[in-house]
């Protein structure tokens, strides 16, 4: 039976199983005008059915697929005999692949070995035989389990908390999932980051000022020393993020206090759904702005001005990426002015303050700690930020403050350390690894002190 | 003007109903009792005000005196804030609120298009219902309005007027260790002791309070009625309340609204012992409509 008819057959099983646990459950209580004597609604034992019917069925199916492909090719090869069972792992799973390239039909059984082909035979009858008794044994289970549920309803059963409990129990699955992959994303990159650092000393990485990660693929090879000091990446992503900011917070900022505090009902009906269209825009499209429309417009007047400005630079990088997190800034700040109670207002006008007296004496200090932590996150979201940078601030690794020059970010030297084909064991893209970490405790330290400012402001009304 | 012509056929029909009010039961919608005053500070005539289709105010004709506490009762809803909102043109900030009718100060009508809404602020001070100290130190709440006004030229000066203001508001005892620290951190009705104290800071020359006592307990409620009772000396206050023994307590004049229409005006000592209309005897014998 193929998986998806069989998951098919459950899902019926499942749905009669509600419509039975349902109807008993009114059966047990005296018929329909019966239900109050039960201790939940009869749709609760319905489910509560459903669920121990579908459950234990599906653990039972997708853990049998789990196990199936192993347990199937553990028998394969003892049937192929001593001389296989003894080869290198690398070797055998060569043989593997050969007999499941001929069960699935990609290669003709005649043109392999005949003992690949025996081989293959013997898969393709234990493939079916285990599919048989996987769909034999899930049905099996979700009969028994239905029918348990089923002979347990009695009105004092405690359907609904029963029910509740289960959910509780999925809703805490579901939370896991997030913080678990979290964890394991951290613990790789940490383990990987480690291995880095057995080629590259720490000091070296976090103080040195060259950055090539060309590695000598000969011994005599001239000029790829590789040099891992990652001081040019971040100061490289600062000044970039630093350009970004300049521009995002001050027009973010008033942009919201102008739509906050002045702008009529109707400009605004406008204005902040199209500010929010420009935080929907793809990063990507940011990125070829960056580099076909604003770099050659920032050559263009540099030349009139008589100025070196490179064809990718951290200026044209930096204002499209600022112009990227306007909406982001301007939407944080709004909410934290919006937030501001109307009787400060209020109590600020009711002195002889004028509008703008009572706004940057009384809203804007009210909303400052809110504002600094929108800020925050908008920073970390600069430093995090890859496609424009690499569309238009350029590859290589100056060390350098001037904005006309090209840069480059730690972001954009992860991807190019990773793209095209490596091997996962040198220093050159284990430092990808090395330079994910650093970001991530960067942007993660940003957080926490945003989220604690903004907690630290949410109190002070309350 | 055509609103001026108007009120003055409304003060002859007022009159007629002041004189009618001995005899015959009065109608609704006339105000009982004389709204005008030999000195006021402040005056309205036929006040209207609509909150897009609400209409809250009816045809209000009010003075308020000079060295006088008027008191505003009545039963919530009926516009006794919206009122007390239009003296200061506080209304202005909402962006519904459309406000018709003539209202002076000192003769000079304050919806005129001349008039600086800054300046009159200044002159009309508000207290709140809700303390609404800013999130700022003590010293920086008090000091706010006299530093926007640059009324002190130098920090002794405003020092001077902080303490003054904190002492006279009554909380100078209680805070004069603690200055530096958040308004906010005190408690409901040393803010609002605060909020008056940043109110008189500025020297208006009218305060009106919208029901300033409401969140305190009584000790902070009687204290507060003292400071009335002494600002009164240089100063006119409307006070709104739902208290009728503060009404009676710390007024001179009483004037009791309902459903947006000014129903009568009188000294307090009259309204409370012999109200002329049913709807004030009803409201403060507590047996209401
Ligand atoms: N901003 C507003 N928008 C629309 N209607 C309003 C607004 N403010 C007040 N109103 C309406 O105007 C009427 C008068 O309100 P107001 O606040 O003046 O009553 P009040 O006499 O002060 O009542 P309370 O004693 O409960 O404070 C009410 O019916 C109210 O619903
Ligand atoms: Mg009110």
């Amino acid at each position: 039976m193929q998986t998806s008819t069989l998951i098919l057959a459950l899902l019926v099983l499942t749905a009669i199983a509600y419509q039975l646990g349902r109807a008993r459950s009114l059966r047990v209580a005296g018929g329909p005008r019966g239900a109050r004597k039960l201790h939940s609604l009869p749709a609760y034992y319905g489910l509560l059915t459903a669920i121990w019917c579908s459950l234990p069925a599906l653990v039972v199916v997708l853990g049998w697929q789990a196990l199936e492909d192993r347990i199937i090719a553990g028998q394969v090869v003892q049937s192929m005999g001593g001389g296989v069972q003894e080869l290198a792992p690398g070797e055998l799973s060569l043989v593997l692949n050969d007999v499941r390239n001929v069960v699935a039909g990609n290669v003709k059984p005649d043109a392999v070995a005949p003992e690949i082909a025996t081989a293959a035979l013997r898969w393709q009858r234990l493939d079916g035989l285990s599919r048989t008794s996987a769909a034999v044994l899930a049905l099996c289970v979700a009969l028994a389990g239905g029918w348990i549920t089923l002979s347990r309803i009695k009105p004092t059963m405690r359907a609904r908390n029963r029910v509740e409990q289960i959910v509780r129990v999925a809703l805490m699955g579901c939370s896991l999932i997030a913080i678990l992959t979290t964890i394991g994303i951290v613990l790789s990159v940490l383990y990987e980051s480690l291995q880095f650092f057995r080629f590259v000393p720490v000091t070296e990485f976090i103080f040195g000022t060259q950055w090539s990660p060309q590695l000598a693929i000969r011994a005599d090879q001239v000029g790829s020393s590789g040099a891992f000091g990652a001081v040019p990446l971040f100061a490289g992503t600062l000044l970039i993020s630093f350009i970004a900011m300049a521009i995002a917070v001050p027009v973010g900022l008033f942009s919201a206090i102008y739509l906050a505090e002045y702008a009529s009902r109707g400009f605004r009906a406008v204005t902040k759904p199209m500010l929010e269209v420009l935080a929907g825009i793809p990063t990507v499209v940011y990125g070829f702005f960056a580099a076909l429309t604003v770099a050659p417009l920032l050559r263009g007047v540099g030349e009139r001005l008589g100025l070196e400005v490179a064809s990718e630079s951290a200026l044209a990088a930096g204002l499209v990426m600022g112009i990227m997190i306007i909406p982001f800034v301007s939407s944080l700040a709004d909410d934290m002015i919006t937030a501001v109670p109307q009787s400060m207002r209020d109590g600020s006008y009711g002195l002889g303050a004028t509008r703008s007296e009572t706004i940057r004496k009384v809203v804007l200090p009210a909303a400052l700690p809110g504002i600094v932590g929108g800020v925050l996150l908008a920073v970390s979201r600069a430093i995090g930020e890859t496609m424009i940078v690499v569309m238009a601030a350029g590859l290589s690794a100056n060390l350098t403050a001037n904005p006309l020059e090209a840069v480059t970010t730690v972001t954009v030297q992860i991807v190019t350390l990773l793209v095209g084909d490596q091997e996962f064991d040198s220093p050159k893209t284990l430092a990808a690894f090395a330079l994910g970490l650093v970001l991530f405790l960067v942007t993660l330290l940003l957080n926490v002190i945003a989220l604690k400012v903004v907690r630290r402001y949410r109190e002070q009304y309350e | 003007m055509a609103v001026e012509s108007k009120t003055q056929s409304r003060s002859a029909a007022l009159e007629t109903a002041t004189a009618a009010a001995g005899g015959s039961e009065p109608t609704a919608r006339r105000t009982v009792g004389d709204v005008s005053v030999p000195n006021p500070v402040m005056t309205c005539r036929q006040v209207n005000v609509h909150y897009g289709d609400k209409h809250a105010i009816r045809d209000v004709s009010l003075d308020v005196a000079h060295n006088e506490v008027i008191a505003m009762i009545g039963p919530s809803g009926c516009g006794k804030s919206t009122l007390l909102r239009c003296l200061n043109r506080l209304n202005d900030t909402i962006p519904t609120a459309v406000v018709t009718g003539t209202i002076t100060l000192d003769g000079q009508d304050i919806y005129e298009r001349r008039q600086d809404v800054v300046q009159l602020r200044a002159r009309v001070g508000m207290v709140f219902q809700k303390p609404n100290p800013f999130p700022k130190s003590v010293y920086e709440n008090v000091a706010y309005g006299p530093r926007i006004h640059g009324l002190a030229a130098d920090r002794t000066e405003l020092d001077e007027i902080v303490q003054t203001s904190l002492q006279r508001a009554g909380l100078w005892e209680e805070v004069k260790d603690r200055l530096d620290q958040p308004g906010t951190a005190l408690s409901g009705g040393q803010q609002q002791r605060l909020c008056i104290a940043r109110t008189i800071a500025v020297g208006p020359e009218v305060i009106l309070m919208d029901e300033p006592c409401s969140a305190l307990d009584p000790i902070a409620t009687a204290r507060i009625e003292d400071l009335i009772d002494e600002l009164r000396q240089n100063y006119a206050i409307c006070i709104v309340t739902h208290s009728m023994q503060q009404a009676a307590r710390v007024s001179q004049r009483t004037a009791y609204f309902h459903l947006g229409d000014l129903i009568e005006v009188g000294s307090t000592d009259m309204i409370f012992t012999n109200p002329k209309h049913r709807l004030t005897e009803g409201y403060i014998t507590g047996r209401f409509g």
